[in-house]
């Protein structure tokens, strides 16, 4: 009798084959990667490759631009994230009050920036905060507002980059609160209008315990999605004015595809990893409950 | 009374929202629509003062924009061809055909969403360079072939097919391949048209890895070709806002076609444990 290979395996195994050759292998390899001096010279020939131990780990910690990337990164996740979870909900427990009508309209317009492509988004925007012809400034000068140089000041670049960003995606956060302001019994708000509690009261001690864990979720995969700021800068502002906007990414990009410094970019990567694993664990430890789906955000 | 002031209130913040999110694209198809140097005019134009497709023609014909719209196309489509094919036959057998360690590999999987792309890339580079890949459209397509989250969306919905259905497919001779095909596939349409959704529209946008693959500009894709464009056209306002337009349009008439199945999918791809 031959031995019969189950059928189940010729299912699994293509998708599992991409997914160890062009996943699994290059995240190993990244690791390996990032303890070599892998540059110019070793893209032209492997035999200039040294592996160098932990030294990309602390080259990177006593690089200042190293740091300015980090902090920068962490600015624009620490800011636009809990904005852009504020703004979703905020909209989201409006669209969801019982007397809206055209909620579906309303819906399609707040979702079409999340499908719009980044990159020409970003170019829309670049122009909108143009600081003589642009849009915003000719709207706050009607206000009194004196002219903001947005994306030339680096005070005010990677707000500008936040203020995008919140714009962009709010939509899908929003989405996924409508549906969990949709799950909370109806039963729960009768019952505490009865008990005499008004709208504010009943936001807080039955709309908001009761979306915790949406909560959790949106917070947690608008956080991942927002350490790996990319585009936005590359287009608006080139990680400029003076390195305002460098993004980890953007730096990783940069070392390992402009200058081919892929030993040290493998290791910035790795922080990304280390700072997004580290996030997920902790939320996952608040949340106790089953996998998260990080790959959801559309980006 | 109270009522209606609440009311009048929250469709007065709903519509400022609404307003605040259309403005920058409208203006996007506005500007595009403007004589060259209007959209630098002293105070702002928000309407065009005469319609013109001057910098769309432009885009055409000078700059080659057909090509990079084709290759976005070609890209697009390829992938989720492909991807949807891998995924769905995957996700099929995850959620109903019995293997060894089948649970375990898929928690493996599932864990594995949590590293982010940008660590394969650097590794992934070298080996599609080793492989020829490398500024072809190939090596957009290989990475994107197979993906864990369509891989677990397919199988959340797969899960509901009803075992005696295919048990009774089994009984009457049929393969697996055939139950496969026939069977399971159209009872998964939705997720089919979900997924489908997700990655021609991920394509589509995606920007970094396309940027690092592809350097020829001949195969760009539009948003390569728009990033690169912006660098050069920097005072042509009206006819990068026409590129904007063009890359912009085909998700937007996408998303607005399909859209009760693309929030569908954020649902089972959020909500599902």
């Amino acid at each position: 009798m031959t031995a019969r290979i189950n059928p189940a395996f010729w299912f699994v195994a293509p998708a599992l084959s991409v997914i160890a050759v062009f996943f699994v292998v290059p995240v190993a390899a990244s690791v390996l990667l990032s303890l070599t001096d892998f540059d110019v010279y070793a893209v032209a020939s492997r035999t200039n490759l040294r592996f160098v131990g932990a030294d990309n780990y602390l080259r990177l910690v006593h690089e200042p631009l190293f740091w300015v990337a980090f902090r920068n990164t962490l600015y624009f996740v620490l800011v636009a994230g809990p904005l852009s979870v504020g703004v979703s909900l905020a909209v989201a427990v409006l669209l969801s009050a019982r007397l809206v009508r055209f909620q579906s309209v309303f819906r399609t317009i707040f979702f079409l920036p999340v499908v719009a492509t980044l990159v020409a988004i970003a170019v829309v925007w670049r122009y909108i905060y143009h600081p003589r012809f642009g849009l915003l400034n000719y709207g706050l000068s009607l206000v009194g507002v004196g002219p903001i140089d947005w994306l030339g000041d680096p005070r005010w670049a990677m707000p500008a980059i936040i203020l995008m960003a919140v714009w962009k995606n709010f939509g899908f956060n929003m989405v996924i609160f409508v549906a969990g302001l949709q799950s909370i019994p109806d039963r729960l708000y009768e019952a505490a209008s009865i008990d005499g509690a008004h709208s504010w009261a009943q936001f807080r001690s039955i709309t908001l315990p009761m979306l915790a864990p949406t909560f959790v979720f949106v917070a947690l995969i608008t956080m991942i999605g927002y350490f790996q700021l990319f585009a936005e800068p590359y287009v608006m502002t080139q990680g400029g004015p003076a390195h305002s906007t460098l993004s980890i990414v953007l730096l990783m990009y940069q070392e390992g595809f402009r200058w081919w410094n892929m030993g040290y970019a493998a290791a910035v990567a790795f922080v990304l990893f280390a700072v997004i694993l580290a996030l997920t664990l902790v939320t996952m430890r608040l949340r106790r409950r089953g996998p998260v789906a990080a790959g959801v955000v559309p980006r | 009374m109270k009522r209606a002031i609440r009311t009048a209130l929250v469709y007065a913040v709903l519509g400022g929202a609404a307003a605040v999110t259309l403005l920058p694209l409208l203006w996007m198809v506005s500007a595009s629509l403007m004589p060259t140097g209007e959209a630098t005019a002293l105070p702002p134009r928000l309407l065009p003062s005469a319609i013109t497709f001057e910098h769309y023609r432009a885009l055409f014909t000078r700059l080659s924009l057909a090509r990079y719209a084709a290759n976005s196309a070609l890209l697009a489509t390829a992938v989720t061809l492909i991807s949807l094919l891998l995924n769905s036959m995957a996700g099929y057998a995850f959620a109903k055909l019995r293997f060894r360690g089948r649970d375990r590999l898929f928690q493996v999987l599932l864990a594995a969403l949590v590293i982010p792309g940008q660590v394969a890339m650097l590794p992934l580079f070298l080996m599609l360079k080793e492989m020829g890949a490398i500024n072809t459209y190939w090596g957009v397509i290989i990475p994107g072939m197979a993906s864990v989250f369509g891989i677990f969306l397919m199988r959340q919905y797969a899960l509901s097919i009803p075992d005696s259905l295919l048990d009774a497919a089994r009984i009457d001779g049929a393969g697996e391949l055939r139950i496969y095909w026939s069977l399971v596939l159209p009872a998964c349409t939705p997720i089919l048209v979900t997924l489908a959704i997700f990655t021609f529209m991920g394509t589509w946008n995606d920007f970094l890895w396309p940027l690092i693959v592809l350097t020829d500009d001949r195969l760009y894709t539009l948003p390569v070709a728009v990033a690169n464009l912006a660098g050069e056209h920097v005072q042509d306002i009206e006819l990068m806002m026409a590129g904007a337009v063009l890359t912009v349009l085909p998700v937007v008439v996408l998303f607005m076609a399909l859209q009760r199945y693309y929030i569908a999918g954020i649902m089972s791809g959020s909500l599902k444990e």
